[in-house]
């Protein structure tokens, strides 16, 4: 493949005391890719990210994510990823007007640009009836959507998405997987971690971690292939099996 | 009947958050209340567990009145809420214990039951709780809901949140668990695990979309499903939404689930759609139906 | 019983395996008591004072010379009438004035008794009140010598007089003061916050699921702050009378039986606060302002009750606090009996039942 690396990662490691939460891993996620990230509850998975996002340094090992390096230059990474998580996702007490406001303006988009932007999401996710609502009060999924789009707004190459869909309606959950596509078409990088399996199929390339490890790394097809199994999930299980 | 719900409704403020339910469950039986965030069904346990008063309708637990009788019911159930609820500053066994003493039973008395899933935590048995992993958390929790023999389980989304590994694990203790007799209520969001129940109600928005075994649900399903695949799957999902005579399209794992409108659709035409809008790869077959499939059909004629 | 010993067991476990407990529990009653104690009886160094002798002659003179030879005192300035003192209060340069009434010398001899004035900025009464006992030590000292050789003996009596402040508190009021809001902290708060530690975890969903019925888990969770609050109380007394040599003047079963008393006001308090927050922060919050405050500021403690403004006087009257320290100061200090103290007890008893009764009403066995 001669494709454009948007993330490249090598011989990545964190250490905690004298727990090795990631040992060395190395991956390269390529340009416009929906990459997912998936491993068992405490595989190291939300550490490895928090690296890639520049809010934790590495132990050991380098990482660039988009053209910056995360340990010298984790500034210039945020600036140029978003990042949407489960748990924070937006203010419950504000509206969603005033969310995406203070979000691009923390992106330091300018006041008419946000004024842009709002119209803009407002009407592709047909809110216009409750903009002017708290988001607290909004149902998740479209909680989430909107977090989506929040992420979006300073249009990031690469957007992080951690575990984006717990929860979620299966029919919502499909239209989030549609936006995802959408994005990924326009050449948007997504680096997506799911409990769903279902979804890990969705993505065009997934990586397993166990124990601080990528255990596997290709595309949906071809691990099912390599593991002779009909589905991610029992990929996933034969992988995964004997941890804890 | 292990537990009868009639015409439960509660609303929170102008929210109505569960919509006149009515199922039962009989003894013994494992029985699933599938559904997303929302739909009700922490409120629907909690009523039953006796923690929140219904505004209308009512509903008995191992044949006593939540109302009248919750005194009754709290003696007989055991309940693991959605969140994690365990002392997090008490080891393992601390924490068993603690709830031993105050059902008025010990650890000994019913280690039977609980010994299958405690042999996998015992070697632990001395960590506090908040340094488990999801999975050890889990187990704990299930052991201190069972640790007094409770006729009636209610398990509240136990495998949220929880990996692939651990849920499957999960479920097979719960198999386990009915084979001894103890009837259990359990709700997740997780469509696949569906299949695992005995009888389940999927629930959408605080009302019942259908209630019955697993097999008949999607038995009784009517329509039929397309496997739809193609290289360029972004593409291929917007095609498809375009095509004249589409019921409705939803991504499923590696393929398209595709309906189609007429009965008498003949998937050549279709194939011969997607080739002049340049896709390759091309591949349609029919669909097993799943749970999840029927979930999606029922929530969109609702809508 | 086994149950409720059981459930007891359990929240030692959470008491002392949290170290912010832990601190709050035995930590603070000890740094308290001491920052109180030195602070407010510290000995005085070199307060600076004035001199007003209107006699002048070799016995003021002599008086004068031994104080200013002592460590504690400066003799910033000699002043030559009483129109001066206000105004040297008022800059703030000296914390008291001696004053010698005319013809003193004459007076010890003739009537075998002079007069001497002591004037003292009140301002903070706690020094005042030290500033006057070391004066009327000095002088009290000085007569003994005076008096080794004569017969019959001289006598010089002290005037006090306090600027500012005249009902000077007593300096013992910061042992009841800080036991109080001791008491309050360990039994009001920690129950309330303990208890909605456990509706903030789920935990209390749980408890609510089980055969416990509402007291058991009250009682439960009392249990070990009444124990506790009774070890703060007696840490506090030995450290009083041991330490700063506070007296207990009463009887110390009246007053285990008060302080007793007390604990179980406060938690009482702690267990309605418990069921109208749902949050350890609200809680916290709660008992800060609505017990904490009220204990510093309306209970007499720190602020004098009668020199507060009418409406707060009368507030005062609902706060607990300050019944028990009126409580506690009258065994301690005056050796008060029940008969004496009973109106008091009373008062406290009906605020406790009335707690309870309120807690008890307000008490969920549900969720909502």
């Amino acid at each position: 493949m001669n494709q454009e690396k948007i993330i490249s990662v090598k011989n990545l490691s964190k250490v905690f005391g004298d727990f090795t939460a990631v040992n060395k891993i190395s991956f390269e996620v390529n340009k416009g890719e929906i990459f997912g990230f998936l491993g068992a509850n405490g595989a190291g998975k939300t550490t490895a990210m928090k690296m890639l996002i520049g809010i934790s340094k590495p132990s050991s090992g380098e990482a660039t994510v988009a053209g910056f390096d995360v340990k010298t230059n984790s500034e210039m990474v945020k600036k140029s990823i978003g990042y949407m998580s489960q748990k924070f996702s937006m203010y419950d007490d504000l509206t969603i007007k005033e969310n995406i406001t203070f979000f691009g303006g923390i992106y330091g988009l300018s006041k008419t640009q946000i004024k842009e932007k709002t119209k803009q999401l407002i009407q592709k996710l047909q809110l216009e009836t409750v903009a002017d609502k708290l988001v607290g009060s909004l149902p998740l999924g479209w909680k989430q959507k909107l977090a989506f789009s929040v992420a979006l707004l300073h249009e990031p190459k690469i957007v992080f998405l951690d575990e984006p869909t717990g929860g979620v309606d299966p029919i919502t959950r499909r239209q989030f997987w549609e936006m995802i596509y959408a994005e990924a078409h326009k050449g948007t990088t997504l680096f997506v971690t799911t409990h769903y399996m279902d979804e890990a199929e969705y993505c065009d390339r997934v990586s397993i971690m166990v124990e601080g490890h990528i255990e596997a790394l290709d595309t949906p097809a071809n691990l099912k292939k390599q593991y002779n199994v009909d589905s991610m999930n029992e990929v996933f299980l034969k992988l995964a099996r004997n941890i804890e | 009947m292990s537990i009868q719900v009639q015409n439960i409704s509660k609303s929170y403020q102008n929210n109505l958050a569960v919509d006149s339910i009515t199922f039962e469950v009989k003894e013994g039986e494992l029985f699933g209340l599938i559904g997303p965030d929302g739909a009700g069904k922490t409120t629907l346990f909690r009523i039953l567990t006796t923690l929140l008063l219904a505004n209308e309708g009512n509903a008995t637990v191992a044949g006593f009145d939540v109302v009248k009788d919750y005194k009754s019911i709290r003696k007989e159930v055991g309940y693991m809420p959605g969140k994690f609820s365990l002392y997090q500053d008490l080891t393992i066994e601390e924490n068993l214990n603690f709830f031993a003493t105050i059902f008025g039973t010990t650890l000994e008395e019913n280690y039977e039951l609980i010994k299958e899933i405690y042999v996998q935590i015992e070697p632990f048995k001395n960590r506090r709780a908040g340094k488990l992993s999801g999975g050890m958390k889990q187990k704990l929790a299930l052991c201190c809901a069972l640790i007094h023999k409770p006729k009636v389980l209610f398990l509240d989304e136990p495998t949220t949140g929880v990996d692939p590994v651990s849920r499957k694990e999960f479920w097979e203790m719960l198999k386990r668990l009915q084979q001894k007799g103890i009837t259990i209520l359990v709700s997740t969001p997780y469509m696949d695990e569906a299949a695992l129940c005995d009888r389940i109600a999927l629930i959408q928005k605080g009302s019942i979309l259908k209630i019955d075994s697993p097999q008949k649900i999607i038995d009784d399903y009517e329509k039929t499903i397309y496997d739809v695949q193609a290289k360029n799957t972004y593409q291929l999902i917007e095609d498809l939404k375009n095509y004249s005579t589409q019921y409705s399209v939803f991504a499923f794992g590696e393929y398209i689930h595709y309906i189609d409108k007429k009965t008498d659709f003949n998937p050549m035409e279709l194939e011969k759609y997607l080739q002049e809008n340049g896709h390759q790869d091309i591949v349609i077959k029919i669909s097993k139906t799943t749970i999840e499939d029927v979930f999606m059909d029922l929530t969109n004629l609702k809508q | 019983m086994k149950r409720f010993i059981g459930f007891v067991t359990k929240e030692f476990y959470h008491i002392f395996r949290d170290k912010r407990s832990m601190f709050i529990l035995f930590g603070m009653p000890i740094a308290q008591i001491m920052l109180f104690g030195f602070a407010i009886t510290n000995e005085i160094n070199n307060v600076n004072i004035a001199i007003l002798d209107h006699s002048k002659d070799t016995e003021t003179q002599k008086i004068i010379n031994k104080i200013s030879a002592s460590p504690y005192f400066h003799i910033e300035q000699e002043i030559s009438s009483e129109t001066q003192i206000e105004s040297i209060f008022k800059k703030g340069k000296v914390k008291a004035v001696l004053v010698f009434q005319n013809h003193f010398i004459k007076d010890l001899q003739t009537k075998k008794q002079a007069k001497v004035q002591v004037i003292t900025d009140a301002t903070d009464p706690n020094i005042a009140n030290t500033i006057t006992n070391y004066i009327n030590a000095i002088l009290q000292n000085h007569l003994q010598e005076v008096n080794r050789n004569n017969l019959p003996t001289y006598q010089i009596q002290t005037q006090t007089q306090l600027y500012y402040n005249p009902e000077l508190k007593s300096v013992f009021t910061f042992v009841p003061g800080v036991m109080t809001v001791i008491l309050m902290l360990v039994s009001a708060m920690m129950t309330s916050i303990s208890i909605t530690r456990e509706k903030e975890l789920g935990t209390m969903e749980v408890l609510l699921v089980s055969p416990l019925n509402p007291l058991q888990v009250i009682l439960g969770k009392v249990f070990p702050y009444i124990f506790l609050s009774v070890i703060n109380a007696i840490v506090i007394l030995t450290l009083g009378v041991f330490v700063f040599g506070m007296p207990i003047q009463g009887s110390l079963f009246l007053l285990a039986f008060e302080s007793i008393l007390f604990i179980i006001t406060a938690l009482s308090l702690g267990i309605l606060i418990s069921t109208v927050s749902d949050s350890q922060q609200t809680a916290m919050m709660l008992s800060l302002m609505g017990l904490m405050l009220p204990v510093i500021i309306l209970s007499g403690f720190i602020f004098p009750i009668s020199s507060m403004p009418l409406p707060l006087q009368i507030i005062s009257n609902i706060i607990p606090a300050k019944w028990f320290i009126i409580i506690i100061k009258a065994i301690m200090l005056k050796g008060a009996s029940i008969q004496i103290i009973w109106k008091e007890t009373l008062i406290l008893i009906g605020m406790t039942v009335f707690f309870i009764g309120l807690s008890i009403k307000k008490y969920k066995i549900r969720l909502e």
